[in-house]
This record gives structure tokens, sequence and C-alpha cells, in this order.
């Protein structure tokens, strides 16, 4: 087990520091005086000076890339240009908010779409089968951002059940908070309800023609027994590892969806940074969505042993 | 009892049984192949004709709904909604077609130069390569955004840097498998050299994998495109794609809802028929999805 954990340890970290490499490249890749990328225009002489003595622009790439490196190690991310706030605790509240969505959308996208997906398997080739491929598929083929701005005029403006722009953190008060996340998490889930159900539909089906299925029908099992017991298990498998690449992908792409919305999110930050040229934002962001997906990615791999027994360490 | 090798890993398609057909084609690549040919049509149809000049504008017809001169209404400069939509099917197709080809040219490269080279070659790429796919596709468009600045080509160049990651595992895998068998090793004893082998012999049969790969990569490619568009990071306006139209429409969601619905149907079209065509040719293609 150690020695797993250990191995799937080691290929992530040439991976986070390559990650790290490239993030820290695309200053470097902007034309322009980096340190002047990193204060914008407003800066006096004095500060641009001593920035570019931090920055180590004398020095050569190497020396740069270690400076800024450990930097990035003891938590230091820089200063936004634009609010003059340090990025990482900035990076981190917005972070949560964005982290929050899409974690319980996937929680429940996945708690819909495994039994969906074991249903349709089960019933292979059925009517049933063919309606929910069918709606699956339509679902994956509904861009987030359309499905979203359809469900605020439903909701928000025809209906006027939910607020339309605005956000309330949970702190500040938990019932109005939640219904300004109703229709983002509704929007997110239904869009990932799809391509989660049609990866445990196939894999469920794999798993159905095999030959230790056959053997628990032999023993008399009912199908109920057989398909929860026996074929969830390492069916599930494969759709954990979809479950964790669709966590990060979220998190990449989130951006569209806290526009629809107008939530305070990471992406958003991203995207504004983006516009402002707000470099030292923006490299924060990118290095905590791509640690927080390749993380993510570990976790799962380490899980995955729990799901399918057959991987054993 | 002997082992049913009904759950076999991929066989690389050369050693797979031919079968017999089965009916070709299924309802999902009818529905698919007819759907993507329209768009296609349409987008084809507004290279020659539209039935208004799609950026010009006329403040005294704004914000009209879909009516017999103005078939799908006007947005906020009195613009033609419907031939934005076609002008925005040929960009959108477009620049997702380009993004997608440059991807599959530079990965099948790299990939084949990884998988035929193999030792350190092989390792480093792989390295670099696993680093690169770390980054949510998406992730990296927006990064590269942000160094060239919203263009078109910039798009272009975005999307098909960061699709390239997947061709190169893609078949890099393929590769792999296929050069050790035989009618490889029989073209290497007959005298034929490295490279020839390489692209007579293992290109073509690492088609199969690839198309399966850039059809589900030009889906990713037409939402990535409009997601950019959407955020105001793609195709600047006032040229009209389905994503820059959508992200216009958004101040008047209350009043004209018209503005917000074709793109978005367009785009989702757009998807379903990409999405319907690629599940049928998975299911041909890939011998593990066959019943």
């Amino acid at each position: 087990m150690l020695r797993f954990i250990l191995q799937k340890l080691g290929m992530a970290l040439p991976t986070l520091l390559l990650i790290s490499l490239m993030v820290f490249a695309l200053i470097r890749l902007i034309p322009g005086d980096p340190a002047l990328l990193m204060l914008g225009d407003m800066a006096d002489p004095q500060s641009l000076a001593d920035m570019r003595r931090n920055l180590g622009l004398d020095h050569s790439l190497v020396t740069q890339f270690l400076i800024w490196f450990k930097a990035v190690l003891s938590g230091d991310l820089g200063f936004s240009i634009s609010t003059r706030e340090a990025v990482l605790p900035l990076i981190l509240e917005r972070f949560t908010v964005s982290a929050g969505i899409v974690l319980v959308a996937v929680l429940l996208a996945t708690l819909i779409a495994v039994p969906v997906g074991l249903l349709a398997a089960w019933k292979q080739n059925s009517a049933l089968d063919l309606g929910l491929v069918m709606s699956a598929t339509l679902l994956l083929s509904i861009p987030s951002f359309w499905l979203g701005l359809l469900l605020l005029y439903a909701f928000g403006i025809k209906l006027g059940w939910l607020p339309v722009v605005g956000y309330v953190s949970f702190g500040q008060d938990p019932w109005q908070a939640l219904s300004y996340l109703v229709l983002p998490i509704v929007t997110l889930t239904l869009v990932e309800v799809g391509a989660i159900t049609r990866m445990a539909r196939a894999s469920t089906i794999e798993v159905l023609r095999l030959e230790y299925i056959a053997h628990a029908r032999a023993k008399g099992l009912s199908e109920s027994a057989v398909l929860w017991r026996h074929a969830l298990r390492n069916a599930f498998a494969p759709t954990w590892t979809l479950v964790g690449l669709i966590l990060g992908n979220l998190l990449g792409g989130i951006a569209v969806l806290e526009t629809v919305f107008t939530l305070p999110g990471i992406g958003r930050l991203m995207v504004d940074a983006i516009f402002a040229r707000d470099y030292p934002v923006l490299q924060g962001c990118l290095l905590l969505i791509t640690f927080v997906y390749v993380l993510v990615n570990l976790f799962v791999d380490l899980l995955y042993p729990l799901f399918d027994p057959r991987v054993k360490l | 009892m002997s082992p049913k090798p009904s759950c076999a890993p991929l066989a690389a398609p050369a050693a797979a049984p031919r079968k017999a057909p089965r009916a070709w084609p299924p309802a999902n690549a009818l529905i698919g192949a007819t759907l993507l040919m329209a768009l296609i049509l349409l987008a084809l149809l507004g290279l020659l004709w539209t039935p208004f000049d799609p950026l010009r504008i006329d403040l005294l017809s704004r914000l009209q709904a879909p009516s017999a001169v103005h078939w799908l209404g006007t947005d906020e400069f009195g613009r033609d909604v419907f031939s934005r939509l076609l002008i925005g099917a040929r960009t959108s197709l477009w620049i997702s077609l380009l993004a997608v080809s440059c991807a599959v040219c530079a990965g099948t490269v790299i990939g084949m130069l990884a998988g035929y080279l193999r030792g350190w070659t092989d390792r480093l790429l792989m390295m670099f390569n696993d680093a690169l796919l770390a980054f949510p596709g998406i992730l990296m468009a927006l990064g590269i955004m942000a160094i060239i600045g919203a263009s078109q080509y910039g798009i272009v160049l975005a999307l098909g840097i960061a699709y390239t990651p997947s061709v190169v595992r893609v078949v890099r895998g393929s590769v792999l498998s296929l050069r050790e068998l035989e009618f490889i090793e029989a073209s290497r004893v007959i005298g034929n050299s490295e490279l020839y082998t390489m692209f007579r012999h293992i290109a073509p049969n690492c088609l199969a994998p690839l198309c399966v790969l850039a059809t589900s990569m030009f889906g990713w490619a037409l939402l990535s495109e409009s997601a950019l568009s959407f955020l105001g990071l793609g195709v600047p306006p006032p040229a009209a794609t389905w994503g820059n139209m959508l992200a216009s429409s958004r101040p008047y969601i209350a009043s004209a809802s018209w503005l917000g619905i074709f793109p978005g149907l367009f785009i989702c079209l757009a998807l379903l028929a990409i999405n319907l065509f690629g599940d049928a040719l998975r299911d041909r293609l890939d011998p593990r999805m066959r019943k």
C-alpha cells in the first residue's frame, strides 16, 4: 500500500514541477519588462527597481525560476496589481465559492447518474435504455452556459422564484445563500449527469458480460443482488476516474457559469485578471487550479483500489 | 472452464477479426450525419448569401421579435440574428476544424516519434506531455489567450496546443502496440527504411482511434470556442460567433429572449450532431464496443 502511494506521489511531483515551470514561463513569454507586468503601469521607478531585484531579473532564467519557486512554496504569490491585495488569501477565498458548487454538483450528478447508467445497462437495447441514452446524450450536448441562461430565464425572470443576480455567502445567511446557489448547482448537475450516465452504462455493460456475473446469476442470486452487489463495484471504477477528471475540468471551465450567475468564484477572478492584465492574480489562479486538479486525480487514483478490488497493491 | 476472451484489452485494429458488418448506418449515425450536413450547408450558405448584411447596424429596427422580415429577430444594434447565425456557423465550424487539424498534425508527429524511437526521447516527451495533460484543456486555452490576446487565429492556436497532448497519447499508444506486430517486422526485414515503414505501414493503422478522438475533439473545440467567445476572450465583436452572440444577449434576457435562445440552440444542435456521429464512429471502429 505504502509503495503504491509513494509511486503515485512520485509521478505527481514532476508534473507539479513542470506545471510551475509553465506558469512561470507564462509571464516571461509576454513581451515587455516582467517587473512592469507585475506592478502595473502606475509603478514608481523605486518600486520597479526593487521588483527587478526581487525577481532576480539580472540573473539567469534558472535563478529567476528558483527565486520565484521558493516564494511560491512559502505561500508568497505577490500582490494584485489592481487591488493591492495579497494574492494567496484572495484566490483561496474565491476558490472556496467555486469548489463548493463543483463538489455538490458532481456529488449529486454521481448519485443520480450511476443508478441510471446501471439501469440502462441492465435493460440494454430496450426502449428504456434507448430513451435514457438519448436523454444523456442530449444533456451532454447542452452547453452549461446556455442551460444556465435558460434556467435563469425560466425560474428567475418568468416565474420569479429565485434571485437573478448576486451572491450571499453561507456564513451570512444560509437560506439566502442557497437561493443564489440552487440554479448554478442544478445547471452543472444536469450537464454532468449526461457524461456520467453514459460512462456508468458503458462500463456496466462490459462487466455484465463477464463470467463472474453469470456465475452469480447461476447461484440463484436475485437480479438486484447481482447488479448492486456484484456489477456495481467493478463497473464503478472507470466511472470514478471520470468523476475525478470532471471535477478538474469543471474547476477549469467554471468561469462561464460564474459569468452567467455573477458568482464571485475563482473562474471569474481569473478572467477578470486576464482583462485587467493582473498577472500575479492570473498566475495564482492557474497555479491553484492545476495543483488542485493534479491532487484530485492523485486522490482518485489512490482511492481506486477501494472500488476495484482487482487493483491490488 | 476456459477463459472467454470477451473482455480482452483493445486489440490492434489490424489484428481484430473482421466481423460481419451490422446494419450500417445505425440510427444515431444517420441523425448525427444529417444534422451535421445541415449545419455545414448552412455555413456554406452563409458564405454565399445571407438575408441581410450581418454587420449592418440599423438602429430603427433594434430588438425586434422574430417576424416574416427578420426570421429570428434582430439584436441590440438592429442586425439580423439569422444572418449573424449563418456567418457565425462558418466562423465556429472553421475555427474548430482548424484547431483539431493543428492538434492532429502536431500530435501525430510527436506521438509517432515517441512511440517509434522509444528510450529517452519517449520518456522525456511523455513526461512533458503528461504535465500538459494535467492542465485542463480550457484552462490552458485561457492561459494562452492571456498571452496572445483575443483573436480568431489566437483561439485556433490556443485550442490546437491544448488538444495536442491527447493526440500524442493516443498515437503513441497505437504505435507501441503496432510496432511489435509481424507485418512491421516484415517491412523492416525486406529493407524498407524506418521512415517509410513509419508512414506507409504504421500511420494508416493509427487512423481508427485517431478518427474517434478527432471527432470528439471537434465537439470540445466547438464548445470551448463558444465558451471563450462567451467570456469575451474569443472572437472579438463585431464579427459574429455563436458564443459572442450568446454573451451579448445577456443584458436582454428578460426583454428579448430570442437573442439568447437561437445561438445556444445552434451550439446545442452542433454538439448533439457531433456526439451522435462520434458514438456511431466509435461503435464501428472500436472492437470493444461491438455488440
